[in-house]
């Protein structure tokens, strides 16, 4: 069923823009992302979406641009995710590919664009390798890196005299590059790591770390895992009276997708950063609205609202570059400032990394929220300046 | 002393040890459906562990368009799987008794894709949430660790299950036939009991078993088509370990490697997915039959 | 299978009965096969077919141990995976060209062969499937775990190179003939090895072990070399895909890949020359055409195994070969 409404979605959409006789460039965007697995609900068809949004805001067929948005999933696996990055390019003529949630997926479509001279718009995934030492001149990272979350959440968490951290590590790349960008972090603060645990990737009992991160005495428990692992996680730790015995549990990947599939009983308290949330101001409003009629209710992740904004962005640097050649536009991209609703201004730096603002975090209690999806307090705003790794620190060999 | 060289305190390692004879319930009510149903339609039923997702996702069912609550589900489920059960049993599996092991093993694993590609299509992956029933609620302050309610009783109910089903069949009359038709089915048909019959029934049970332990797992992980996929090749080689067909074998092998996984946890984390099969290739090699196993 | 009771081995419809040289229907087969796969690049895409390619040898390797030693290993994944990751590194770290790291991935399917094999052909039947099942996952567990495999991300960016260090692989069209080339060698081999006297003893004892015991021959020893002759051109297979794709992953070494390629044996039909080959045909194009359904690939592929199983056990090129009456 739903694959049939994405089906004629799709053919409407792309059966609105086509009839563009006038159009001087066409442009054909992949979407690609977890369409079944377990990073569905936060990227997924509402990255889709997202991206339809953004060819609608630009007006692109007024501007003489038709565009084409295709979608696959890639299972969140980095040889599939290869496979059709390669085949979009080679075949399909694809010009930019989207989202891309999984680092090791992202990895995979970062290589594969760099070979073909395509562009490609990172907003799912995390690891801070690809604006450092696999930096591409071909893509852009939007949403958020794990050397940000780190940074968000570790700081803050050091502050309120959170100081001393357990790590529950997903055992894969992700996980690892999480727990050290944020050990790094929390030392720099004067804060001490006791000890960390790696868990197999997926995960269903975490009890038994758990409980060997009790057993630790650290103040904090921190979640350097995400999706499924997180949620599983946070539950046990409710049912087992960790947070209750006072440790505090920290995600540091924490979608609005998650919460809302915890729920505030037991989510509530989680300290996170996020880039983007519905509920942050007029404009984030007004642009969610539009999101949830289109996603059946659901309400936009940051992830969704980074696809949008990267793919904003691009449309504008094809208009000013006046063509889709791959290094004329990421030239426009890097050197236009960034300016949409959903991040409000920011620019892209050399190394292909967004800067913009973060925002902290807290879960509301149950008794605090006004209803579904109004999960999030602002604890505190991470001004653009100081949320991202400096620009010497990443290795990049774009940096000279 | 002994704690000091494993760098544990006593009271982790007691926690570590009761969280894997938690673990290992799951494992013993599983293996002893798997085990039961080989050892009469000697079948590798592959379907085992989408069977278990099947009982979660039952329970998740009737409590969200009947409201029938947890024990209502704890009995409910495992009849409706077992009744598919049987309904697959009699339509397809029925048809490879006089064929190798491995049609067997390929039609149930074909059947599991099935099971989990149609829910995944309905229900998509992230999970559905289950609540733990309010009497079962809030947990025990063990000293060494706080012990969940519910985990506890997991442990009581795999115990008398598996218990009673070990009783039933190596105790009762029932039991007796159904032994019996295992070493030689030929001759219990002649004594005017009905074989088919009761091969049928016992994958029905089997089954039943599986969605069991899927409704007592709905509460503990969150219910997800995935939820068995991977969980069946462990469940497997536990059978493999405790030996093919072998009741007790399965149930002690269970808690067993439970608890073996559990300690894996303490000392070396990453490999606690692995150690299974390690044990499955050593005592594969050196003890053909299993450790409980009756054949050669 | 016929219609009797069998509960010996693996099914085997119609057993080549080999004379001397290849029949004379094989050999037109091989020569349309061929044709076919000399203008394919021109009508599709090559990485495609490259794809297509490696897995067809891969199906074949995995038949000649279970359609012809009668052998069902539930964990080929681990030759084919860990050749792919071997010769990724080569190429990658060591900067050998595609050649001497494919060779160099085969030779790791081969050692691991040798080793596992020797202990797994202790055991028979389910028994065995369950011992190289184990391997497998502990194969698995050390790509998850090595620093070289590079876990989750696995090993990306594997360069092409140049073949001899001369002629660039740059160009799918140079890529792809060198890729035919192998698979064809390789399918070459396979067929000659069902056909030497040493198939012939590997029947004798798929039939019945132990009257070709009773006959003299070293039962253990034929197994084991079936058994290392299988990893091997698995692990040929698993490097080629490693220099295709640029990639090494997980999922070369995951159990689902040892499920796959049993599939694509059964579909196509076990113990038949030509099976394999339409076998991983089928699947290989099936997943490529049907990705963007999602959920209904698996349900696909489960609805396959259960009409394979229950309607024809001898697969496509069985019921083929069966309505011909010419063993294919």
């Amino acid at each position: 069923m739903k694959k049939l409404k994405f089906l004629s979605a799709l053919a409407l959409s792309t059966a609105l823009m086509a009839p563009a006789a006038v159009a001087e460039i066409s442009v054909k965007i992949g979407v690609l992302n977890d369409r079944s697995g377990v990073y569905a609900d936060l990227s997924g068809e509402g990255s889709v979406i997202a991206a339809r949004m953004a060819v609608e805001d630009f007006d692109a067929e007024a501007k003489g641009i038709t565009v084409e948005i295709i979608s696959a999933d890639h299972q969140n696996k980095p040889d599939v995710a290869s496979n059709i990055a390669r085949q979009w390019y080679d075949e399909d003529d694809v010009d930019v590919i989207a989202d891309v949630p999984t680092s090791s997926a992202a990895l995979a479509v970062n290589d594969i664009t760099r070979e073909k001279q395509g562009v490609f718009l990172v907003s799912g995934a995390a690891t801070s390798d690809l604006t450092g030492s696999a930096c591409s001149p071909y893509t852009v990272h939007w949403t958020y890196d794990t050397w940000a979350l780190a940074n968000g959440t570790g700081r803050a968490m050091v502050e309120v005299g959170g100081d001393s951290w357990f790590f529950l590590t997903a055992d894969y790349a992700f996980g690892h590059a999480l727990e050290a960008d944020t050990s790094a972090v929390i030392e720099a603060n004067g804060g001490t790591v006791v000890g960390s645990v790696r868990h197999p990737f997926p995960g269903q009992d975490f009890s038994s770390f758990l409980l060997q991160a009790q057993a630790s005495g650290a103040k904090v428990i921190g979640l350097a895992n995400a999706g499924g692992d997180t949620i599983n996680s946070v539950k046990q730790a409710a049912e087992f009276g960790i947070t209750q015995a006072g440790q505090a549990l920290a995600g540091l990947l924490v979608f609005i997708t998650d919460v809302h599939a915890l729920g505030l009983e037991t989510a509530q308290g989680l300290v996170l950063t996020e880039s983007f949330y519905w509920d942050l101001n007029d404009d984030t409003r007004a642009w969610s609205d539009r999101f949830s009629e289109a996603a059946g209710g659901q309400k936009p992740t940051m992830v969704h609202a980074g696809v949008y904004g990267s793919v904003l962005h691009y449309l504008k640097a094809v208009e000013a570059a006046g063509t889709k050649e791959s290094d004329a536009v990421m030239a426009m991209m890097k050197e236009m400032p960034t300016d949409d609703p959903l991040f409000g201004q920011g620019e892209i730096r050399v190394d292909g990394r967004k800067i913009h603002d973060m925002y902290l975090f807290e879960v509301k209690s149950p008794d605090e929220s006004a209803g579904p999806w109004d999960y999030y307090k602002l604890l505190n705003t991470i001004p653009a300046a100081n949320a991202w790794r400096p620009l010497e620190d990443g290795n990049c060999p774009l940096v000279q | 002393m002994l704690f000091d060289l494993l760098g544990i305190t006593p009271q982790a390692l007691f926690g570590q040890l009761l969280l894997g004879l938690i673990n290992g319930s799951f494992y013993a009510l599983l293996s002893l459906g798997l085990a039961i149903i080989f050892g009469l339609l000697n079948i590798i039923n592959f379907t085992h562990g989408a069977q278990y997702m099947l009982g979660a996702f039952c329970a998740w069912l009737l409590l969200h368009y009947f409201g029938l609550g947890y024990w209502w589900a704890l009995i409910l489920a495992p009849i409706i799987v077992g009744i598919t059960g049987i309904i697959i049993e009699r339509l397809l599996v029925s048809r490879l008794y006089h064929l190798d092991h491995l049609y067997g093993l390929l039609l149930t694993f074909g059947l599991a894709l099935i099971m989990q590609g149609l829910l995944r299509n309905e229900f998509g992956i992230s999970g559905l949430p289950y609540n733990i029933p309010s009497e079962l609620s809030g947990g025990q302050n063990l000293g060494f660790m706080f012990l969940p309610n519910y985990r506890g009783w997991v442990v009581v109910a795999s115990l008398i299950v598996c218990l009673a089903t070990w009783y039933m069949i190596e105790r009762t009359r029932l039991g007796a036939y159904l032994r019996a038709a295992t070493e030689n089915p030929t001759l219990v048909g002649a004594f005017g009991i009905n074989v088919p019959r009761m091969i049928t029934l016992t994958y029905g049970f089997g089954v039943a078993l599986a969605a069991f332990a899927g409704v007592l797992a709905a509460p503990i992980y969150s219910v997800n088509p995935n939820m068995g996929a991977d969980l069946i090749i462990v469940v497997f080689a536990v059978v493999v370990i405790g030996g093919m067909g072998s009741i007790l074998g399965s149930i002690l092998t269970g808690f067993g490697l439970g608890i073996i996984e559990g300690l894996t946890r303490v000392f070396y984390p990453e490999g606690s997915s692995v150690v299974i099969f390690v044990i499955m290739a050593i005592v594969l090699l050196v003890k053909p039959a299993g450790l409980f196993g009756r054949r050669a | 299978m016929s219609d009797t009771t069998d509960t010996s081995a693996i099914a085997t419809p119609l057993a080549a009965k080999e004379g001397a040289g290849m029949p004379r229907h094989h050999a037109y087969i091989f020569l349309a096969l061929l044709a076919f796969a000399l203008i394919a690049p021109f009508l599709l895409y090559p990485v495609f077919l490259m794809k297509v390619l490696c897995f067809v040898l891969f199906a074949c390797a995995f038949n000649l141990l279970l359609g012809y030693g009668g052998l069902l290993s539930f964990g080929h994944a681990a030759y084919f995976g860990s050749a792919s990751y071997v010769a990724a590194h080569a190429a990658k770290v060591w900067g050998l060209t595609p050649e001497l790291a494919i060779i160099c991935g085969t030779g790791a399917a081969f050692v691991l062969g040798v080793l596992f094999g020797s202990l797994a052909i202790r055991r028979q039947g389910i028994y065995f499937a369950m011992v190289t099942l184990a391997f497998a996952q502990m194969v698995y567990f050390f790509a998850l775990q090595a620093p070289f495999t590079g876990g989750e991300d696995g090993i990306q960016g594997v360069p092409r190179g140049d073949l001899f260090g001369v002629l660039s692989l740059q160009s799918d069209f140079a890529l792809y003939f060198v890729v035919l080339a192998i698979v064809a060698a390789g399918i070459l081999l396979i067929y000659r090895i069902i056909h030497s006297p040493f198939g012939q003893v590997l029947k004798a004892i798929r039939e019945n072990e132990d009257r070709a015991i009773s006959l003299g021959y070293r039962v253990n020893q034929y197994k084991l070399a079936v058994f290392v002759l299988s990893a091997t051109l698995a692990g040929l297979a698993g490097g080629t895909k490693a220099m295709v794709f640029q990639l090494a992953s997980l999922t070369d070494v995951h159990w689902s890949m040892s499920g796959e390629v049993v599939l694509m044996a059964l579909l196509g039909g076990m113990g038949t020359v030509f099976g394999p080959i339409v076998g991983a045909v089928v699947i290989v194009t099936m997943q490529n055409y049907l990705a963007t359904l999602g959920a209904w690939v698996t349900i696909i592929q489960g609805t396959i195994f259960v009409i394979a199983v229950l309607l024809f056990r001898e697969g496509i090129v069985g019921v083929i070969g069966r309505w011909l009456k010419k063993p294919l």
